[in-house]
């Protein structure tokens, strides 16, 4: 379906997955004032089953999943026992005996036995379901008027980080208010025989709306633009949850899970480093491994780099020793023989208007 | 669909040269920035620097990647397109116009016949295309 509409493609964790359709940055500024329609089947999802499954899920994340109601999604990560990222996920609670938990692609396996291998006593099982799913991605401030008419789901009783189950077009969805764009709109989990049927009507439904489909390129802008991170770029198994900018999902005081002692160590003991974003000052993007300097010395290199369409400025995010991580300190990048200057600035650089 | 200017001569890298009077006018073909997608950024050379046929003289950035650009000739830059650094998207949207790239004195013109025609470049651009698939 997608060649058919003029897609690039490229190979990632295994999936033949679209760069682009129209262009990268028109389907970035479609999202951030229309809509735009991503297939993220590739997404890993995972299912905890059991009486146990709470207390399972409560073990291997550091948020605290005790918090959830039916229905709801947090944002969380699984954790090492050094605090460090084995990933980060969506958790979404049906019910206590009922967890999904939405992982990336490429950690798919290795989150699996992961869990697996962390559970003891409970009394619950994990699965691997992302093959019998599709995952559709229908993101900006159109995205409600767009998918109202094809679902009997009333949309607006879904708040954002919740989810409901109805159908869309006439096949069984979830349907979360969630996504990795910074903006409104809405995950859609279905039958992976159903994906091309419903990718289809949604497109139809979008168009007068001005929705366009979406491929990889503009999701990597869309999320950096609004400081969500990437797995394997910005946070991986060697840097902390704190070190990354997210102790909003720790909660050290939930409980035992793995990770939480290593934690707790490194919040008295205070940071040496930790994830900040900057803008370039200077028309050429900074990417990925450009070296970090501080003084002439290497410190580090850009984890995420890239021209923010619609910011129309360069941006990124890099690992600065904790010293230098104020809000207006400036430090060098090294782009091929240049070293041009940067700046920590507050994130997201960008916030969507409420 | 993309075009061939019959007035250019071709580069297996994607370089198109423009010649007058022994200066070539140089930039990239409507073929390679439909592939690279949205320009945000076009490193050039400074007047005066000296270059050699094959050899990288600045780098074109799009979204998702940056690419070296090789001179089709030998020879030193006279002019460059300074309008490139405040509006990037002219390669994509005049690659063989406004898009231009820099201007080069050529020191051996006898290397132009080491190019291709237009209907030579379509033809490699068309083999290109097959090997994509």
């Amino acid at each position: 379906m997608h060649e058919a509409l003029g897609a690039r493609f490229t190979e990632f964790a295994g999936w033949l997955m679209p760069v682009q359709y129209t262009g990268a940055i028109e389907e970035h500024l479609a999202v951030r004032t229309a809509a735009g329609l991503f297939d993220v089947s590739h997404m890993g999802r995972l299912e905890v089953r059991g009486r146990d499954a709470l207390l399972l899920v409560q073990k291997v994340t550091c948020n605290d999943a005790a918090r959830l109601r039916d229905h709801q999604v947090q944002y969380s990560a699984l954790t090492t026992e050094r605090g460090t990222f084995v990933d980060d996920l969506t958790v979404y609670r049906f019910r206590e005996d009922h967890f999904l938990l939405c992982v990336n692609a490429a950690n798919r396996e290795k989150d699996l036995q992961w869990i697996r291998r962390h559970r003891e006593n409970e009394e619950a099982e994990v699965y691997d379901v992302s093959d019998q799913m599709a995952q559709l991605a229908l993101q900006g401030p159109a995205a409600a008027e767009i998918l109202q008419p094809l679902t009997d789901v009333q949309l607006d009783h879904i708040r954002f980080y919740w989810f409901e189950q109805g159908e869309v077009a006439g096949v069984s969805a979830l349907i979360s208010r969630t996504g990795y764009t910074g903006e409104d709109g809405f995950e859609l989990y279905i039958p992976a025989a159903s994906a091309e049927w419903v990718w289809n009507r949604l497109l139809d439904a979008g168009q007068s709306a001005g929705m366009k489909p979406c491929g990889l390129a503009a999701r990597n802008t869309l999320r950096l633009e609004a400081r969500l991170l990437l797995y394997g770029h910005d946070m991986d198994e060697t840097t902390t949850v704190w070190e990354a900018d997210l102790g909003w999902i720790v909660k050290l005081e939930k409980g035992d899970f793995i990770g939480r002692e290593a934690l707790r160590r490194q919040k008295e003991e205070g940071l040496r480093r930790k994830l900040v974003g900057f803008d370039v000052l200077d028309r050429v993007p900074a990417r990925e491994g450009y070296p970090v300097l501080i003084r002439g010395h290497v410190v580090g290199q850009v984890t995420s780099g890239s021209y923010a369409p619609f910011l129309r400025k360069n941006i990124g995010l890099t690992y600065l020793p904790i010293e230098y991580t104020a809000i207006g300190t400036r430090f060098h990048i090294r782009v091929r023989e240049r070293e041009v200057e940067a700046e920590v600035v507050p994130t997201p650089f960008y916030k969507r208007p409420r | 669909m993309a075009t061939y200017p019959e007035d250019c001569l071709y580069t297996r890298e994607h370089e198109w040269i423009r010649v007058e009077d022994d200066v070539g006018v140089i930039g990239i073909t409507d073929y390679a920035q439909e592939a690279l997608g949205d320009i945000v950024y076009v490193e050039l050379p400074s007047v005066g620097d000296h270059f050699s046929q094959g050899e990288p003289f600045g780098n074109v950035e799009s979204v998702k990647a940056v690419s070296e650009l090789y001179m089709p000739v030998s020879g030193e830059v006279v002019e460059i397109n300074e309008d490139l650094a405040e509006s990037p998207q002219l390669v994509n949207e005049d690659p063989y116009g406004d898009g231009w790239m820099v201007k080069i004195a050529l020191s051996d013109p006898t290397e132009l016949e080491t190019l291709m025609s237009a209907s030579e470049y379509e033809e490699y651009v068309k083999e290109e295309r097959e090997k994509e698939k």
